[in-house]
């Protein structure tokens, strides 16, 4: 393999803005392919291909997927961080494709890629995400509330009560913590963080009336008391939400029943 | 093959699909054809926010806003349904937040406001604080909750189906919506959906573009599916073109960033669009500011070595501002550029961003066949439609309003529509058309790779039909596609399997872009006038007397076969307001 060039004015300490006059270099993907109508075996492929460091790991996919091999399969859509599409195993890592830079990987070593675990791969990197979402739509994950008349105009809600909640609206279900997370490996039936995340969501938002369902819900066996707080779910979250944060919230209020 | 049937068929599920569903699921036994899952959509990358005349931080109404948005279309918008969009505006953002939507508050409690471009108090006098917002995370905020309430609504969703054709039955001489045929990406299994009601929510088409703000996936399935059935596409040749993408990537960088005071400045650090718009400024329409962009670099006053982009300056504002109101924005910037938008300034250019034509429908949502006959059974909303509410030109935050007022119409008239029909006969062998297509690309020998054709088409769509366009620019472009369309008839594909072919969808949707792409030139060509996106350098005036007028393109096949779009036109409704000189 070619020994990778870095751009200069990264060498320098100065990071020029876009990838305008950057080299590219040769980086490796090694790439877990598993297709059941070819092998009932998975295996690593490894791709060498042309890349400007600035580019996105998901660029790599790319072009891979448009110039070498257009068998290669994954799920991508809005190509930025938004949409939660492309959560993999970057070199062992949870992380959004099109959020990692190649620069912000090691490109001297092969760059590995893999589904995320704990849900079963359907093909190459697709895996089947209906686990997940059950898990999610199990929370009540909406508002609820009691009253019979409906207010004409907004319900209000102070700054302080709108942001109680704020870290836990970002999340875009792309399951990077939740297939982060040792305890879901271990035992698919455990809710996982990303459940637990849009429970707090609404538990304390100050609109919503059905805080107690839901911490009933997650008192379960499967429930908020399986998290053994390995902080992999927040290293994980491409959002940046504090998810371990959320779930001792969580946890919290189900001793002291306060939100 | 399978059989379905449902009352209420919607396809896609971005904002516009879901809040159709949330109203027709109660209506009607619905399903939700997508064909990615519904949190995925590309609704979740809008930012800034949702237009309403709620009035909460200062005097606003609705007639204001119906002004500026037939005004920001430059006059091609039909008022009637402009005046509707404003007016149902309030109502949609309430419900909402009824619904849970986290919007910011001000200190009193209420939804917070914030201008945006276009959007001004009393006719054009100043800005005006009218965008609803949630931080720079509005669209995401609107699709996280709509999806809850699809949840909580128990929507039946079929997820990673792909929506390939229109079913079209004739019935005593009309013709009226069967059905349609969907692809299944886990097995690839085909699906017929009969319906009495199908609903295209399916979004816009811009990935034809090299620099895009847009999501991979929208590649105009639903447009094309329609165009191919012999319906026509509306307006097709004005694109929104945003001014401040992500240089050289395309990525969105909120117009709300101006709406919090961010300017525009070029390589002189001069705020240059004082020149262009002496009232609003950085906050005039897109168009308007997406061409001062480019007269700016074309002029030589670009940044950079290349003075291929501009600046995007947020340096003045306070960081805990950019943090509490624009925390994502500047985070792409860090991640992608390895900019610190609290002491650097963001090169930005614009990028194509939104389809104002589409499936033409009425304020109803009711998909039509001509210039005023409906189609019984067919509705559109959202990017995927042409109502027309933007005209020639969309005003920011004006498309979050139009998915949830439109979407919510459609979704409420196709579900009482189904309640009162019976299902039509679906046609003979409907499966026919999407099976013959699956298979011409699976065994294929041809020698043409889709990802060179669409790099072709991107960049002739680049640099012949963006910004700025001239007869020979446009007849370029037409030239171009004319020459893919027919290498695409050789199109080979690697993976000829059924689990998961992404690379034969990938193919199918170069097809849909390839046949919008020749809608959009040849609409662009015929109009002989500067209006809105859509800007002549050959005739750089507003035509009213030649041109005031909405396109409609039809595919025609002659008798040998060959494939030809047709023109037509359509008048614009106009009720209160009399087209006058654009000035910001």
């Amino acid at each position: 393999m070619a020994t990778p060039v870095l751009d200069k004015a990264d060498a320098a300490g100065q990071p020029e803005p876009g990838f305008a006059d950057s080299p590219y270099i040769t980086v490796t993907f090694r790439v877990r392919r598993f297709n059941p109508e070819v092998s009932a075996e998975a295996t690593w492929e490894d791709f060498q291909l042309e890349i400007d460091p600035k580019e996105r790991v998901l660029d790599g996919l790319h072009k891979i997927k448009w110039d070498l091999d257009g068998t290669l399969t994954f799920r991508r859509s809005c190509a930025h961080g938004i949409c939660g599409s492309d959560a993999m195993r970057i070199n062992g890592r949870n992380r959004l494709a099109c959020k990692t830079l190649i620069k912000d990987i090691n490109p001297e070593k092969p760059i590995t890629v893999e589904p995320i675990k704990g849900l079963t791969v359907l093909k190459d990197l697709v895996v089947d995400m209906e686990p997940f979402f059950q898990a999610y739509r199990d929370v009540m994950p909406f508002l609820v509330t009691k009253e019979t008349n409906e207010p004409t105009r907004e319900r209000l809600q102070s700054v302080e009560d709108r942001a109680r909640f704020d870290d836990t609206t970002k999340c875009i279900l792309c399951a990077a913590c939740t297939s982060s997370c040792p305890v879901f490996w271990n035992d698919g039936q455990y809710f996982g963080p990303a459940a637990i995340v849009n429970a707090h969501r609404f538990i304390f938002d100050s609109r919503d009336e059905a805080g107690e369902q839901r911490l009933e819900i997650l008192n379960d066996r499967d429930g908020v008391w399986r998290c053994r707080t390995t902080f992999n779910c927040t290293d994980a979250c491409p959002r940046g939400i504090e998810v371990t944060k959320a779930i001792q919230e969580v946890k919290r209020a189900l001793i002291t029943r306060r939100y | 093959m399978k059989i379905h049937k449902y009352d209420t068929v919607i396809v896609g599920a971005g904002g516009a699909g879901m809040r159709a569903a949330i109203e027709s699921t109660k209506r009607s036994r619905t399903a939700v054809l997508t064909k990615l899952y519904p949190t995925r959509s590309h609704t979740g990358a809008a930012q800034g926010g949702m237009a309403a005349a709620l009035a909460n931080v200062e005097e606003d109404n609705w007639e204001w806003h119906t002004f500026d948005t037939v005004k920001g279309g430059d006059y091609l918008v039909d008022q009637d349904a402009a005046e509707i969009l404003a007016k149902e505006a309030i109502d949609a953002v309430l419900d909402l937040e009824k619904m849970g939507l986290p919007f910011n508050r001000t200190p009193n409690g209420t939804i917070d406001q914030r201008r945006f471009g276009g959007h001004s108090r009393n006719h054009g006098e100043a800005p005006v604080r009218r965008a609803c917002y949630a931080a720079d995370r509005t669209g995401h905020m609107i699709l996280q909750t709509l999806y809850q309430n699809c949840v909580k609504e128990g929507v039946e969703f079929f997820n990673e189906f792909y929506v390939l054709d229109q079913l079209i039955t004739e019935v005593d001489g009309v013709k009226k919506s069967a059905g349609v045929v969907a692809y299944e990406l886990a097995t690839g299994e085909i699906h017929i959906f009969q319906a009495k009601a199908v609903i295209y929510a399916s979004g816009g088409c811009g990935k034809f573009f090299r620099v895009t703000s847009n999501a991979h996936t929208l590649t105009g399935d639903g447009q094309a599916a329609v165009y191919r059935r012999g319906l026509p596409l509306e307006d097709m040749e004005f694109f929104q073109f945003h001014p401040t993408g992500i240089w050289r990537m395309g990525i969105l960088l909120t117009e709300g960033a101006r709406g919090e005071g961010g300017i525009l400045r070029n390589k002189d650090g001069e705020r240059f669009m004082e020149k262009y718009a002496p009232v609003m400024k950085d906050l005039a329409s897109r168009d308007v500011v997406s061409r001062s962009i480019y007269t700016e670099i074309r002029e030589g006053r670009g940044c950079g070595p290349e003075g291929d982009h501009v600046y995007l300056d947020l340096t003045h504002l306070p960081p805990e501002q950019l943090d509490a109101k624009l925390p994502d924005i500047t985070e792409f910037a860090r991640t992608y550029l390895g900019i610190e938008p609290y002491t650097d300034p963001i090169p930005i250019q614009p990028t194509a961003h939104y389809a104002m034509g589409g499936i033409p429908t009425n304020v109803e949502g009711e998909v039509l066949a001509d210039n005023t006959t409906v189609v019984p059974g067919l509705y559109a909303a959202g990017e995927v439609a042409c109502v027309s509410v933007h005209g020639a030109n969309r005003l920011g935050t004006n498309s979050l309003l139009d998915i949830n007022v439109f979407g919510r119409r459609a979704g409420i008239a196709a579900a009482e529509y189904s309640a009162k029909t019976d299902f039509v006969e679906l046609p003979e062998n409907p499966e026919t058309l999407v099976v013959e297509q699956i298979e011409r690309l699976r065994n294929s020998t041809g020698n043409e790779r889709v990802a060179t054709l669409r790099r072709e088409l991107q960049e002739t769509m680049d640099a012949n039909v963006m910004v700025f366009r001239t007869e020979q620019t446009i007849k370029t472009a037409v030239e171009k596609i004319a020459e893919l369309r027919e290498r695409y008839k050789n199109v080979a594909i690697q993976d000829k399997g059924k689990r998961f072919n992404t690379d034969l969808l990938e193919a199918i949707e170069l097809g849909n872009l390839l046949d919008l792409a020749e809608v959009m030139a040849v609409s662009a060509l015929a109009r002989k006038e500067s209006r809105g996106g859509h800007y002549r350098e050959d005739y750089p005036n507003r035509d009213d007397v030649n041109f005031m007028r909405h396109t409609m393109a039809y595919r025609e096949v002659g008798a040998d076969g060959s494939e030809t779009v047709r023109l037509d036109y359509k008048p614009v409704v106009q009720t209160r307001y009399q087209p006058m000189e654009r000035k910001y």
